[in-house]
């Protein structure tokens, strides 16, 4: 099993739906009718035919340049992250994805004919990705976050079709989704694509750079980014007017991408390409959570691609002024401590050995708290669930690595340790409301 | 400053810092030796304890934390004369090379075994996962694991 | 002594077996640390023949009770109960009725280090013999009390002689009447292995029991009235100095009871353990600088093939020219590797009345009473070293280190036991390495299938800075003036260090052998568990497979066929018989198998291994499906810690060779902690492992503890070869490089 995505504990949860991410079950019902009305009115529209099956094509068949291209792509898409079980074969599905409407599995995308997409066309493959339609004509869900793979072009859709056929038929079926009614019914997402799903090419922008339109490119499409970093509405649609304004992930909060981000020192493209690669940058944090998966894909793509990357997400975080030089890290630690006493007493135990001045990690050039986004982020979430979960070293198993407090550290105790942390290392307003944060983060870990 | 902590099932009146870690705690106060220093970061699982039956990093707990929970440590679980079943399957299986994480090893695997009684060995694999030991006993703490949870355990090597 | 001698001999008992092992380990340690002392008696078996007198080793006791005195340590490898086994067994005790004493300055034999696989052979030897000739001596007593031919009398196993009228004399009683300061003979009468009544059952470890409830079982544990806790001050690592430690803050920190500076040392001692690890933080927040020469960031071991080295010839063995059909050259190479104790070091020290006692896991406590005799400025018979085990070490970790700076600050505070841990970082930071090493190998196969050429050669530092001198501790360059750096010196063969091993035990013609020997360390290194052995074999046993491959025969039937050597044939066979090798799975792209064979130092014990692994090719993860090997230690004094042993030697070795590697920039180490420093865990655990010990009753002990390190690496990599027919060349063979190797696209 080494170097395989190990399902540690504190990682379980790091993969599940983009669907209606964030809502809490009770909001879920309001989502459910109203997309039950929204369908209603598009039911006549909705039928889509099922698309002839093909005998399954040879491997051979495939020109060796465009599977290579293909894998890339489905790197870049993170395919695998959500299509592979725990402990499971990559791409074969099968992978529960909780949502607070129940629990959906993922299709096996490995070419096998009676589980897999074996049967599947070209044709049928670009359907899914651009319009969520399956080959039997049936509606994905947008777990598929068809909505972003719907702008990718077709030559790629092909080179990734090709790796996906190229791969060792694996024979598995996926559990049955187990969705509260009404969602089971299919049909009724074609009223939440007439809303959400926006067809069509990324545009180019003449202005801008190649690489920032590659970036672009990236971005909106495969990389489907604004799935987690980008608020969504009640019927669980991105909401375009706030696109990349933070979003939330799996029980995390996805930091805003735009102008607000609160990152103490810009996130600059160097920095961004960094992070991107290497799951750390020195002056702003460590992936965490649901972002693991994301730089692990990223570290084994062309590094041409991820500078593009980098270079489109730093324009749109541009805007805020940082304040040149950028300000060294505060450590407001005498006065954190009178305001947060028990806080203070818990964090000399529990986190300084780490974080605190003198602290191995400290001589290694490892952020300071005073750097660490999720720290001055107006969201406390992510802040918590990394001390709920701990940290997993997100690429090759190597790098930072923390260990999850949740069985040490009560609901009250998380929630003091959090809010000295803030007022020693930010200058930020307190974060209000934090044991009961703590409590439904806590709640959003322990599903599956 | 005087605190009060329950450890196997008695109570202690300790003179410490409230930031120590339980740890020190453990070794140096109550001059327990079962829970080791290994990293002191949570990462090697060395300083295993259970607080109120679930298994935790005795490095990073700082006393203040405890409270009135409980804590469990090797010497509660059995002594030398008087083993407890986990205790008694690591020493049928031999699992142990210089023992050094076996008693976290213990720790951890005791609150599997009160929290589900037979599981199987991907659960074992999983539930060990943050326990380190350098020797390269895993397969016989796998075994004594199987063992103590009166599973079959196949062979000499698993 | 003479005329004794004669008479035992002469007293009519001839010799059961004799016990082989002349000619053999004549290097105590595996040639590490410093010699052991002279050979007083050349003739003797094992470390007799340093230390000949009987009551040096055993002693009897007027009520019977039997102690037992041997210079090896617990190293967690389970040499207490081997040892004890031993004697038991030769003077036919109970071995529960023996107290041991082991590696104590005052009171042990000096057996040099406990390490190179050496202390069955040696200490395991002496012990086996000074029993023997023990029990000899009980049965001549007992026979002039009776006025019975000895050959008549027999022993009980509870401590009695008995005579054939059924008849018994307690030991108690027939020792006191005998002197046991004598030298021993060489040929005493051993047992008859097929009345074995301890050696060769797998005896429960005798410190197994306090490991698994909280006894006091290591040197962590010792608690004094009125011992202080220190923790040292330093930079991130080896040749790194704090710019500006904050001492004076640190003073004035509660519970700091003295901070101690002698030039770039420096260390805090508190009443409480976390207060001085409170105390350290805030001394430490300060800037570093290195003080050595900048790491080599860019060529990782290689680097060593650019540095002035010393050649030298271990094999020249040019005779004809033969055809060669086809020539392979390749270079293999693993980077540095920490020791990785699970239990940082630690070790406690008493200054007093003049004497210094030290209690430390160090693997050689009679060099280091001498060395830091030197290092504090006390004459060597004032400073009394006790082994107390630790955490397993697996060769020179910190635990020497620890041991001379708690003797410094121990110095500075007489009368105050002083207990000093290291952290976890100082542990990845400051011990010496396993060393990053290179091979090249040119070789080739004639038409009969059979290797016509071997030219191999290896670069590598010393394994061996294990301190002999004060200069070879690392503090030895804080204090000042600075002390005289031990001189790196390679280990001569038969041992070896960087070419240990690079000598083949397969009988190939044309062979061209050399080990560039590289005196300068960009990292500080020293002894790791099998030395060089683990690269050599590592490259001898994957090019044995690619020649195999190349010239389309069975890795197994390859190595066979140049292989004459009985036993080795035997492993072999028989772990790939267990393995089912003629029927394995054959490589389809995912899944393989792989071999390999190594008799470690060609003198030691002999493992053959097979594996079958599975290749993820979306990720490149590996996984161990199963492990079967076959080991022969000799006669096993229990077979089931051989087994643990070589289990853990197997995992051990997977573990270096998947994941590990020191990591670091031009101005430190950067892999600080188990998360840049990531081993194995249970989920990367194989499948399943069997190790079949082979039976050798009456046999020489032959050390096991590092004879699974080479084979177990190579067998993976000829494994990831058969399932992939990608030849990963370099260590670590992590999922990014085999992804490299078989494509992104898989
Ligand atoms: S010592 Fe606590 S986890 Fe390592
Ligand atoms: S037995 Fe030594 S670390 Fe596990």
């Amino acid at each position: 099993m080494s170097g395989q995505k190990i399902p540690f504990p504190g990682r379980r949860a790091r993969m599940s739906a983009r669907l209606f991410r964030g809502y809490h079950p009770h909001t879920a019902r309001y989502g459910a009718v109203l997309i039950l009305a929204m369908a209603l009115f598009a039911l006549a529209l909705s039928w889509r035919p099922a698309i002839a099956p093909i005998p399954v094509p040879s491997p051979s068949s495939f020109p060796a340049e465009q599977v290579a291209r293909g894998a890339v792509l489905a790197k870049l898409g993170d395919c695998a992250v959500c299509h592979t079980a725990e402990g499971g074969r990559p791409l074969a599905g099968a992978r529960a994805l909780a949502t607070p409407f129940g629990t959906l599995y993922s299709d096996n995308l490995t070419p096998d004919p009676d589980t897999g997409i074996g049967h599947w066309s070209a044709a049928a493959f670009r359907r899914a990705m651009k319009d969520g339609i399956s080959r039997s004509g049936a509606h994905l869900y947008p777990a598929l976050p068809y909505e972003h793979f719907t702008h990718v072009t077709d030559a790629d859709l092909d080179a990734i079709y090709a790796f996906l056929m190229t791969r060792r038929p694996v024979h598995q079926e996926a559990p049955a989704n187990k969705l509260i009614p009404p969602l089971g019914f299919r049909p009724l997402l074609a009223g939440w694509k007439m809303f959400f799903l926006h067809k069509g090419a990324v545009p180019v922008d003449p202005g801008r750079s190649t690489e920032w339109n590659r970036g672009a490119y990236l971005v909106e499409g495969l990389g489907h980014c604004g799935g987690c970093h980008t608020p969504r509405n009640l019927a669980g649609g991105e909401e375009g007017a706030r696109a990349y304004h933070g979003g939330v992930a799996e029980g995390w909060h996805a930091p805003a991408l735009d102008a607000s981000n609160p990152a103490a020192r810009a996130w600059t493209p160097d920095a961004l390409y960094t992070y991107l690669r290497t799951g750390i940058s020195p002056d702003h944090g460590a992936a965490a959570g649901p972002m693991g998966p994301v730089v692990e894909s990223l570290a084994s793509v062309p590094e041409s691609d991820v500078r593009a990357i980098a270079t489109y997400i730093a324009s749109r975080m541009a805007g805020r002024d940082i304040g040149s030089p950028a300000p060294a890290p505060l450590d407001n630690e005498v006065a954190a401590a009178k305001r947060f006493p028990e806080g203070a007493t818990l964090f000399a135990g529990a986190c300084a050995g780490c974080h605190g001045p003198g602290a191995p990690m400290m001589g290694q050039g490892r952020p300071s708290l005073g750097l660490v986004s999720n720290l001055r982020d107006d969201d406390p979430t992510s802040a918590i669930q990394a001390i709920l979960q701990g940290i997993e070293p997100p690429i090759g198993g190597r790098g930072p690595k923390m260990p999850g407090f949740a069985d040490s550290l009560t609901d009250g105790q998380v929630a003091a340790v959090i809010a000295y942390a803030r007022a020693r290392y930010t200058d930020r307003p307190d974060w209000s409301k934090l044991e009961q944060t703590v409590r439904k983060a806590r709640k959003e870990r322990a599903q599956p | 400053m005087t605190i009060r902590i329950n450890v196997n099932g008695a109570e202690h009146v300790v003179d410490a810092e409230p930031d120590t870690p339980l740890l020190y705690v453990l070794r140096g106060d109550l001059r327990l030796n079962g829970a080791k220093y290994g990293c002191g970061l949570g990462q090697c699982g060395a300083c295993t304890v259970q607080l109120d039956g679930k298994a935790i990093f005795s490095c990073v707990t700082p006393l203040a934390a405890v409270g009135t929970r409980k804590v469990r440590t090797i010497e509660g679980l059995g002594s030398v004369d008087r083993m407890n079943a986990l205790q008694s399957a690591f020493a049928a299986e031999q699992a142990a090379q210089c023992g050094y994480c076996s008693a976290g090893m213990i720790m951890r695997a005791q609150a599997l075994l009160d929290a589900i009684p037979q599981p199987d060995e991907a659960q074992i694999r999983r539930h060990m996962q943050t326990n380190l030991c350098r020797c390269g006993t895993h397969m016989r703490i796998l075994r004594a694991v199987l063992r103590a949870a009166g599973l079959p355990v196949d062979g000499h090597s698993a | 002594m003479a005329t004794r001698r004669e008479a035992l001999v002469g007293g009519g008992l001839l010799l059961a077996f004799s016990f082989a092992s002349r000619g053999l380990g004549q290097l105590v340690g595996g040639g590490e640390g410093g010699a052991a002392p002279k050979a007083l008696r050349p003739d003797l078996p094992g470390s007799l023949k340093n230390r000949p007198e009987l009551d040096a080793w055993i002693r009897i006791a007027p009520d019977g009770a039997a102690t037992v005195f041997s210079g090896k340590a617990e190293l967690g490898q389970g040499i207490r109960t081997a040892l004890l086994q031993v004697a038991a067994e030769e003077l036919d005790l109970s071995p529960a009725t023996i107290t041991l004493i082991t590696a104590d300055t005052a009171r042990t034999p000096d057996e040099g280090l406990t390490a190179g696989s050496h202390s069955m052979q040696d200490g395991g030897t002496a012990l086996a013999n000074a029993g023997a000739n023990v029990r000899f001596l009980l049965i001549q007593a007992a026979a002039r009390q009776w006025k019975l031919p000895p050959e008549s009398l027999t022993t009980s196993g509870d401590g009695h002689v008995m005579a054939p009228d059924g008849r018994r004399l307690g030991y108690g009683p027939l020792a006191a009447a005998l002197s046991l300061h004598i030298e021993a003979v060489p040929d005493a009468p051993r047992r008859d292995p097929a009345h074995y009544r301890t050696l060769g059952r797998d005896l429960p470890r005798v410190d197994i029991p306090a490991k698994l409830t909280g006894g006091a079982a290591y040197v962590q544990d010792l608690r004094f009235p009125g011992m202080l806790h220190a923790r040292l001050v330093r930079g991130p690592s080896y040749g790194t100095r704090l710019k500006a430690p904050n001492l004076e803050a640190a003073r004035a920190m509660p519970g700091v009871v003295a901070v101690i500076q002698k030039g770039d040392f420096a260390a805090v001692v508190a009443l409480k353990e976390w207060q001085a690890i409170k105390a350290m933080r805030v001394a430490q927040a300060s800037d570093y600088v290195r003080t050595l020469p900048p790491l080599p960031v860019t060529d990782g071991p290689h680097r060593l093939q650019s540095l002035p080295s010393r050649e030298i010839v271990v094999l020249d063995t040019r005779d004809d020219e033969r055809p060669a059909t086809r020539t392979i050259r390749a270079s293999y190479s693993r980077p540095w590797y920490s020791h990785g104790s699970i239990g940082p070091s630690c070790a406690v020290a008493l200054a007093s009345d003049g004497e210094l006692t030290l209690w430390s896991h160090s693997q050689g406590v009679f060099d280091m009473h001498r060395a830091v005799a030197e290092l504090v400025g006390l004459p060597a018979k004032k400073v009394r070293c006790i082994h107390i085990p630790s955490a397993g070490c697996y060769g020179q970790n910190g635990a020497d280190d620890v041991t001379a700076e708690a003797a410094l600050i121990a110095m500075e505070l007489p009368g105050r036991p002083i207990r000093l841990q290291w952290m976890r970082e100082q542990e990845f930071g400051w011990e010496p390495c396993g060393c990053g090493m290179v091979t090249k190998v040119e070789a080739s196969i004639g038409p009969d299938k059979r290797i016509a050429h071997w030219t191999y050669e290896v670069w590598s530092n010393s394994h061996n800075n294990r301190p002999v001198m004060a200069g070879g501790y690392a503090v030895a360059q804080q204090v000042v003036p600075p002390l005289l750096m031990q001189e790196p010196k390679p280990i001569p063969m038969p041992e070896g260090d960087g070419d240990r091993n690079a000598n083949p035990l397969y009988v190939f013609p044309n062979m061209d052998v050399r080990y560039h020997f590289v005196p300068e360390m960009p990292l500080r290194v020293s002894a790791l568990r099998s030395l060089g052995a683990h690269l050599n074999i590592f490259s001898l046993e994957s090019m044995l497979d690619e020649l195999a491959l190349t010239g389309g025969v069975d890795p197994l039937a390859f190595r066979l066929a140049h292989m004459q050597d009985e036993r080795a044939r035997a492993v072999m066979i028989e772990a790939t018989r267990r393995f089912d090798w003629a029927h394995r799975p054959r490589g389809d792209g995912r899944r393989g198998c792989g071999m390999a064979f190594a008799r470690y130092k060609n003198i030691g014990a002999y493992c053959a291994l097979a594996m079958e692994i599975e290749v993820e090719r979306e990720t490149g993860a590996i996984m161990v499906h199963r492990v079967q090997a076959a080991v022969d230690a000799g006669q096993p004094a229990s077979p089931d810690g051989i087994r643990n042993q070589v289990e853990g030697g197997i995992i051990q070795s997977l573990s270096w060779a998947i994941k590990e590697a020191v990591s670091y920039d031009d101005s430190k180490r950067t892999s600080f902690d188990w998360g840049s420093y990531p081993i194995l865990r249970f989920l990367d655990m194989p499948g399943s492992i069997d190790v079949h010990v082979m039976d050798r009753p009456g046999q020489p002990f032959l050390g096991a503890g590092e004879t699974a390190q080479g084979p177990t690496s190579a067998a993976l990599a000829n494994a990831i070869a058969d399932a992939t027919g990608a030849r990963l060349r370099d260590m670590p063979l992590t999922p990014e490089k085999v992804k490299a190797a078989i494509g992104l696209a898989g």
